[in-house]
């Protein structure tokens, strides 16, 4: 009976480590992330619109359809990339995600201030390695440092009502990220 | 014999209870953190780089990209004030005001996250659309049948769930009370 209990205990020990590990592993493993969602109709380093939402087809699941939506899928490997967009008319945002979709970065149209939402993307490395001049002579110049290689970058603009289609996509369709 | 036997039985029991663990909690989404308001539920901690393992885990099994907090925070609603889950055969009356924020959006999904079809293509609004009353507050019929006002159409389906998004807002995860936060309230209507 103790013997018993014994393999029992170490068998419910055994099952929150497997547990565990299922979950940290998991988004590793994962083939149908958004990220990989985004791999099938985007290139790297370029601006794609994202289709709008429709019961019947959405490239990820709980898509605002008040949106205008375009993606860049960005590798930093080779250089830093630039990336700017201008504002549309009501609400534009730009988020940032890592290769695990994570987001570590947003900025919005309020924030930038300006009429066009410009930034540098690199990672820890090539941020260190920029001239210390450079650093301090630009000093409006947004950089913004991603923990991974690669990455998403959304843009979104807010369509606020259905007549706004038009402006919205024009702004978004404006939008570049190029490596430098 | 005994330790072959006992050995087995007890990876068994293991892979069970592990796999078994990690399919409830990523099924019936239980992340950590959640803030609610009434009958909605915000993880705020999950549009930072502090998101913990389960929410990440969610996200990369469902695809999904969670609403960055420099972007906005996002409350999902799968149940009205009483408690009840949202029946789309149902009229359900989502009324009050919002945390202030610039923008806002609510809309309508099914459990999967996918917009709902219905006759007249409206899956939502957004905070510029929306008819409001004098003092500023607002009332949506969500329901099968069309109604006079801001009528959103569930499309008959059996359930779904309301998610409302608020845009440059300075709601974050101090927000936990409805003083801070006031959210609309959920009440169930008349069923067909």
């Amino acid at each position: 009976m103790i013997r018993m209990t014994l393999w029992l205990l170490g068998a419910l020990l055994l099952g929150g480590i497997v547990h565990l590990a299922t979950v940290l592993i998991l988004p590793r493993m994962a083939t149908q992330d958004a990220y990989a969602r985004v791999s099938a109709i985007a290139p790297v380093n370029s601006v794609i619109a994202v289709p709008p939402p429709t019961p019947e087809n959405a490239l990820m699941p709980f898509m605002d359809p008040a949106f205008a939506v375009s993606v860049c899928r960005y590798d930093l490997s080779r250089a830093p990339l630039k990336f700017s967009v201008p504002i549309s008319q009501a609400y534009t945002s730009v988020s940032f995600y890592t290769r695990s979709d994570v987001p570590y970065y947003a900025i919005n149209d309020r924030a930038a201030g300006r009429r066009v939402i410009e930034l540098d993307l690199m990672t820890a490395a090539q941020r260190a390695e920029l001239p210390e001049d450079q650093d301090i002579t630009a000093a409006d110049r947004l950089i913004v440092t991603s923990p991974t290689t690669t990455g998403l970058i959304m843009i979104r603009a807010l369509v606020p009502e259905l007549g706004a289609v038009p402006a919205a996509r024009n702004a978004l369709a404006a939008a570049r990220c190029r490596p430098q | 014999m005994r330790l072959l036997f006992g050995t087995v039985f007890a990876l068994a029991i293991a892979a069970a209870i592990g796999l078994g663990a990690t399919w409830i909690a990523l099924t019936r989404g239980t992340a950590y953190g959640g803030v609610t308001i009434g009958a909605w539920t915000a993880w705020p901690k999950s549009g930072t780089p502090g998101i913990d393992p389960y929410a990440r885990a969610m996200v990369a099994r469902t695809g999904d990209l969670p609403v960055g907090s420099g972007d906005g925070v996002a409350f999902y609603a799968r149940a009205d004030d009483a408690g009840l889950p949202l029946d789309g055969r149902c009229d359900v009356l989502v009324s009050g005001i919002t945390p202030q924020a610039r923008f806002w959006t609510m809309t309508l999904y099914n459990l999967e996250g996918r917009l709902v079809a219905n006759s007249v293509q409206r899956q939502g609004f957004t905070s510029q659309e929306i008819i409001r009353k004098a003092d500023g507050s607002f009332d949506v019929t969500v329901g099968p049948r069309a109604r006079p006002g801001n009528w959103l159409p569930t499309g008959g389906v059996e359930k779904y769930l309301l998610v409302l998004r608020l845009y440059d807002t300075p709601i974050g995860m101090a927000a936990r009370t409805g003083r801070e936060a006031p959210m609309p309230s959920i009440s169930k209507r008349a069923c067909l």
